[in-house]
Formats: C-alpha cells, structure tokens, sequence
C-alpha cells in the first residue's frame, strides 16, 4: 500500500510541473502585458507617461525579465506560498483568492455529494423495478439531463425564479450575511444559497450516474449468486442490497476522480450566471485584464487541487480494492 | 453419487437449446427462405427501430438544412434594424378571425405605449387591419453563398413595412429569427470542424501511441494526462483570452476551434489507441502481415474499417461538447463577438437577469442550443448501438 501512495505521488509532480507550465504560458500568450494595456489605458484618458516611467514599472514588476526567468520567480514563489501581486487590484493574490477558491471547492464538492446522494438511489430504483413507469420517466430524464449544459440550465432557472418566486437570484450569502463574520447563521445561511448552484452543477454528472448505477446494477442483479441468495430466503431488501449493491458501486467509486475536473468547469461557468463570489467571475477579469499572476495562479491552484483529488479517490479506491492496489486493474 | 461420463462437463451448458433453437429457426424457414443480412444491413435495421435516435436525425438534418439555406430561410437581414421596434415582442400569428372563420396565419401590427402609471412597456395590436403570413416573398436582396444574388425568403410579412417578427426582436430591433438562422450556420459548422481537427490530431498521436508503443506510448500519454486534468473551463477560458481581439472573424472562428480541440483530442486519442491495440494483434491482422502484406495496405484494407464505426460514434458524441464550448465562451465574451452572430453571441445580450426578465424571448436561441444537443445525442446514443448489431443491448 504504501509503495502504491509513493508511486502515485511521484507520478503527480511532472504533472504539476506540466501544469504550471501551460498555467504560465496562457498568460504569456496574449500580445503584450498588463503593463502596455495599463499604459494605453492612461494615455488615452490624457495622461503622459514617458518611456523612462514604462521602463521603470517595468522594472519593478519584473516584466523585462527573460520570460523563464519570470517563470522560475512565479514558481518557486508559488511553491512557498507566495503568489505575487495582481496588477489590477493591487493586492497580494493570496488575499484575493483564498476565499474565493475555499467556496469554488466547497460548491464543488457540495455538488459532488448532491450527485451522489441522488444518483445511487434513482439508479437502484431503476435496476429493481426495470421498465415500470419510474424507471422509464428516469431514463427519459438521465437522457435528457447529460445533454444539458449547466450555464443555460442556471440562465433559465435564473429567469423563473426571478419571474415567480422573486428571488433576486444569484450570490452565496443573504445581504445581511454578506460582510459579516462567520457564525453559524452564516454557514446556514451559506447552505441555503448553496442547494441551487450545486444542482445546477450536478445535473449532467447525477444523469450520468444514475444511468451507469442502473447498467452496472442490472447486470449484477442477473447473476447466479443472487438468486441463490433469494433462494435461501433473504429477504429482498437484503439479497439486494448486500452484495450487488456493493459491487456495481464499484466503477462509480472509481470514477469520483474523473468527476472533479468537469464540476470546478461547470462551477466557473455556472458561478458566472449566477454570480457568486467563487473563482468564476475573478478569474474572468483577470484574464481580460491580463492580470497575469492572478489568472496564472487561479489555473494552477484549480488544477492542483483537482490532481489531489484525483490521488486522494486513487488512493482511497485501492485501500477498498485489493486488486488495483496489486496492478491487477488499471 | 456418480456422475454418468457423457455428462457434458465440459461443453457449454447452452449448447444444446442453442443447437435446438437453430435446427428449430432452419425448419421454420424452410417455409419462407433464409435471408442472409451484410453487416450494413444489420446495422441499419438496429439502427432503424431505434425511434429517439430517428428523431435525432431528422432534426439535425432540419438544423442542418436551415443552416445551409439561412440566407433563404431567414426572413430579413440579420443586420437590418427596423426602427421603433427596439426590443419588440414575438408576433402572435392568428388562425381565427375576431369573427370565428378560419383563416390562412396572420398578424396584426403591434403598438408600442408606456403605462402612464406604471412606465411598463405595453404592447397592443392594431386589430383594424390584418398582415397575412406568405410564402415566397421577396424582401432583403441577399447573395446565396455569396454567389447568386437573390431576394426571395422561405417567408414573410405580406407587408413590406409591417414587420413580422415570429421571435421577437432584440436591443437594436433586429428580427431574433433571422438572428438565429444565421446564426446556425456559424454554431452548428464549428462542431464539425472543431471535431474533425480532433480527429486529424487523434488519429496522428493515438496512432503512433499505439503503434509504436514503449516511449512514444509513455509520453503521448503522459501529455493526455496533463491536459484532462486542468479543468475543461478554465483551460478554455486561459486561451480564448489569449486570441487577440483585432483578429478578423475567421481567424478568431478557426482559433476558437482549435481551443475547443486542444482538449477534445485527448478523448478521440484514447479510443483510437486502445483500438489500434487490440486489432493488431488479432489473427486476420497477423494473417495478412503473414502473407506479406503492407502495413499501410494492413491499415486500409482492415484495421480503418473495423474501427470506424466506433470512431464515428465517438465523433457524433463529441460534437455536442464542442457546440456547448463555443456558445459558453462566445456567452462569455471570450470567443466570437459580434458583428459575428453565433448563437453563444446572441445569448451574450441574456447574461443579465433584469434583462431577460424583460425580455424573455432573448433566451429563445438557447433553446437552439439544447435542441441541438440532444438531437445529437440522441442520434450518437443510437448509432452506438448500432455499431454492434450482434450485441444484446436494446
């Protein structure tokens, strides 16, 4: 086991490392930098800037440095823990983004247990009562809901409930609750506006779920070591939740890792719609604004965390199945 | 007890109803005569009773065609603005007369007053006089294809200067329907071509990943890795930024498809590589190499053909995602912009709450995008099914 974590972990670094390059290079990608978008922006409301000030913001950002070498600075600084400062808000990033990501992973993962939480028990439904009427409207749904993309699903859930039940809509905190400090009114609070969002962001991995949970269930429930156990008496419930249950849970369990990346992609756009205060709507602005180190550090952070996710569900997969811990399943 | 030795431990237990069941279908059609099916014909006779994926089709080929025809199908210029109608209502068609007679569709013309009160908006119609709906009609010139100058639309107002907007009209007071016919042309084109980018860059790296295998294996697949494990959005958004916003609208539009298959390889790479894996081991590959074949001639003749299939359905499935990219990036101002219509384009004038609250109708070219997402996966859901006739899945 513990080599299988070692191997793991070893086996993420080229990955980060990879990633921070391509985080770097997006940035670099666009003609020019923040500096000559801040510059052009003064002079054409009438300031004069000479040559020698350019040059002298220059160098106190650092921009007329070799680019890996501005690479190498971004790096080892990200490492520490030290993210820069964003141009555009004249703020270290780190105070910018800390909340910000805490609540995109939060909405995330809320999601991610919304999904479950829905999708296991509609699949079981599904597979034990094959064909009735839930099993077909669920179907019909599971179908329809993959194919969904979440931000329109937000901008029409948006429309309704601004149109009937007056919701002013959007944000992840009541006005009251806004700039106040954390209690537990405030988690409350923060619950409440959360359930939406996260539904939002759950619906295509939930109808995806829900149609895998009833595959992997049917094709359980047809074996011989379920009838023999209805042979010898269990009782329904029991012969079906003990053992098939367990085993068509399997690639479900398997696949929590694949899901990260598409809820924190679903959770930027749909945070976007909806306008909570996550990594959405500031990563945005950074990257209109070429605010190079806080849309750098956003991709990374974001990615980051999703690699840890991954080996996280990797490693927990192998400490419930013996057999990926030994090779035997990739 | 013992066990008799002609117990048939070692055949397959279905053998023997099987072996009936033949014997029984052989002496039943003795009576109508056997019909042999190609592979061809198996596959769209599974396809054929699949009734959704049937649906899906013929949607996409109406989406298509309207994309195809939009200059003919639209009844105005995307661009004309008609003046005093800023923001204007869907045009309700009538089919019965204040009378009670049926009648051919017609419209009244619609006022635009403000609730002295209230300074809503209000809009009645002008029921004095009656505008029909026609067909053939000759309105804006236009150049079909930018070839044959024309000027007769699919439909119209039977009068030029009552204009009939069946979808509303949008900040400017240009017709929405004419908005989103053209627009069509530019969503629905860049799924296909976003995809057959994918194809082009999967089938060259998932090809030499699975062909040469040991290292070139190890680092296409690492770089598959890396890339899937950014999140799709924000990856997307990073280099949707980066397109310079001087750019010319077609260099933007081919920039946004490469974006969109930056990532969208990775998925086609995988399929072909396993695929290219297990076929060429197989005994009719190693049979014709035995018999001296080339390996291009290998790859033709019997490796392509056998996968295809799966490749198309993988191509099918994939084009949604590409559709949905486009309209979120163009949504968010970070694709195509206008003067460019595009249907993420003409949402972008629905990112704010107050606006669609007032003007529902803005969202219409969403419900574009949705039909054409299940029309698509619909029709890839069961084009995968068909792919493999002999298999039980129904």
């Amino acid at each position: 086991m513990r080599t299988f974590v070692l191997k793991r972990i070893l086996q993420a670094i080229p990955i980060l490392f990879g990633i921070s390059i391509i985080a770097f290079a997006i940035i670099q990608l666009p003609p020019g930098d923040y500096l000559t978008t801040y510059v052009n922006n003064l002079r054409s409301q009438g300031d004069v800037i000479s040559d020698e000030q350019v040059k002298a913001l220059e160098e106190q950002y650092g921009l007329n440095q070799p680019l890996y070498l501005q690479y190498w600075k971004w790096i080892t600084n990200f490492v520490r823990g030290e993210m820069g400062q964003s141009f555009y808000w004249n703020k270290p990033v780190r105070s910018l983004i800390g909340e910000r990501i805490a609540l995109s992973m939060l909405v995330s993962l809320f999601a991610l247990v919304l999904t479950y939480a829905i999708a296991i028990p509609i699949g079981l439904i599904s597979a034990t009562r094959q064909y009735s009427f839930a099993d077909n409207l669920f179907t019909v749904l599971a179908f329809i809901g993959v194919g969904l993309p979440s931000f329109l699903v937000a901008l029409v859930l948006m429309y309704f409930g601004n149109r009937y039940l007056g919701l002013s809509a959007g944000g992840l905190f009541s006005i009251e609750y806004m700039d106040a400090p954390w209690s537990l009114g405030r988690v409350l609070d923060l619950l409440k506006h959360m359930i939406l969002p996260a539904l939002i962001i759950g619906i295509s991995g939930t109808a995806g779920t829900i149609r895998v949970m009833r595959a992997t269930t049917l094709d359980e429930l047809s074996r011989p070591y379920v009838e023999a156990a209805r042979a010898r008496g269990l009782r329904e419930m029991v012969a079906v939740l003990r053992y098939p249950v367990r085993v068509a849970l399997n690639p479900i369990m398997s696949t929590i890792g694949w899901q990260l990346p598409a809820l924190v992609s679903g959770e930027t756009l749909v945070s976007m719609v909806l306008g909570l205060p996550t990594c959405g709507p500031l990563l945005y602005t950074a990257l209109i604004t070429q605010d190079m180190y806080l849309a750098a550090s956003f991709i990374m952070i974001l990615s980051t965390l999703t690699v840890a996710g991954t080996l996280l569900s990797d490693i927990l997969l192998a400490w419930i199945d013996p057999r990926i811990r030994f090779g035997g399943i990739q | 007890m013992e066990v008799p030795a002609s117990s048939p431990q070692n055949t397959p237990p279905s053998a023997p109803p099987m072996q009936a069941q033949e014997d029984q279908l052989i002496a039943e059609s003795g009576a109508r005569s056997i019909r042999l099916l190609s592979h061809r014909q198996l596959v769209l006779m599974r396809f054929r009773k699949n009734r959704l994926a049937l649906i899906g089709l013929a949607t996409l080929i109406l989406l298509y065609l309207m994309a195809i025809f939009c200059e003919f199908i639209a009844p105005y210029d995307p661009n004309r603005r008609f003046q005093g109608n800023v923001h204007a209502p869907p045009t309700r068609l009538h089919l019965r007369t204040p009378e009670g007679a049926w009648s051919m569709p017609f419209f009244y013309r619609v006022e635009r007053k403000t609730d002295p009160s209230t300074f809503e908006r209000v809009y009645a119609e002008d029921t004095r006089q009656r505008y029909s709906l026609r067909l053939f009609v000759r309105g804006d010139p236009y150049e079909m294809w930018g070839l044959i100058p024309l000027d007769v639309h699919l439909f119209g107002s039977s009068d030029p200067s009552v204009p009939l907007f069946l979808m509303g009209a949008d900040a400017m007071g240009r017709d929405l329907l004419s908005r989103i016919v053209y627009g069509s042309r530019i969503s629905l084109s860049i799924g296909l071509v976003g995809v057959c980018t994918s194809l082009l860059i999967g089938l060259i790296l998932g090809g030499v990943s699975g062909y040469y295998g040991g290292m070139v294996d190890d680092i296409v697949q690492r770089l598959i890795e890396l890339i899937r494990s950014i999140p799709t959005v924000p990856l997307w958004m990073g280099l949707a930024a980066a397109l310079p916003p001087s750019w010319p609208q077609l260099r933007v539009y081919l920039g946004i498809t490469i974006i969109l298959s930056f990532v969208g390889w990775t998925t086609l790479a995988r399929v072909i590589r396993g695929k290219f894996l297990a076929l060429r081991e197989e005994d009719y590959v190693l049979a014709a190499l035995q018999a001296g074949a080339q390996p291009f001639f290998v790859i033709r003749e019997h490796l392509l053909p056998s996968f295809m299939s799966y490749i198309l359905v993988h191509l099918t499935l994939a084009i949604p995602g590409m559709i949905i990219g486009e309209t979120g990036l163009s949504f968010l101002g970070l694709g195509l912009v206008a003067p460019t219509i595009s249907w993420g384009v003409l949402l972008k004038d629905a990112q704010k709450v107050q606006e669609v609250a007032l003007h529902p109708w803005i969202l219409i070219p969403a419900i574009f995008v949705l039909i054409t997402v299940m029309a698509f996966n619909f029709f890839g859901d069961g084009l995968r099914d068909a792919a493999d006739p002999y298999s039980q899945r129904t």
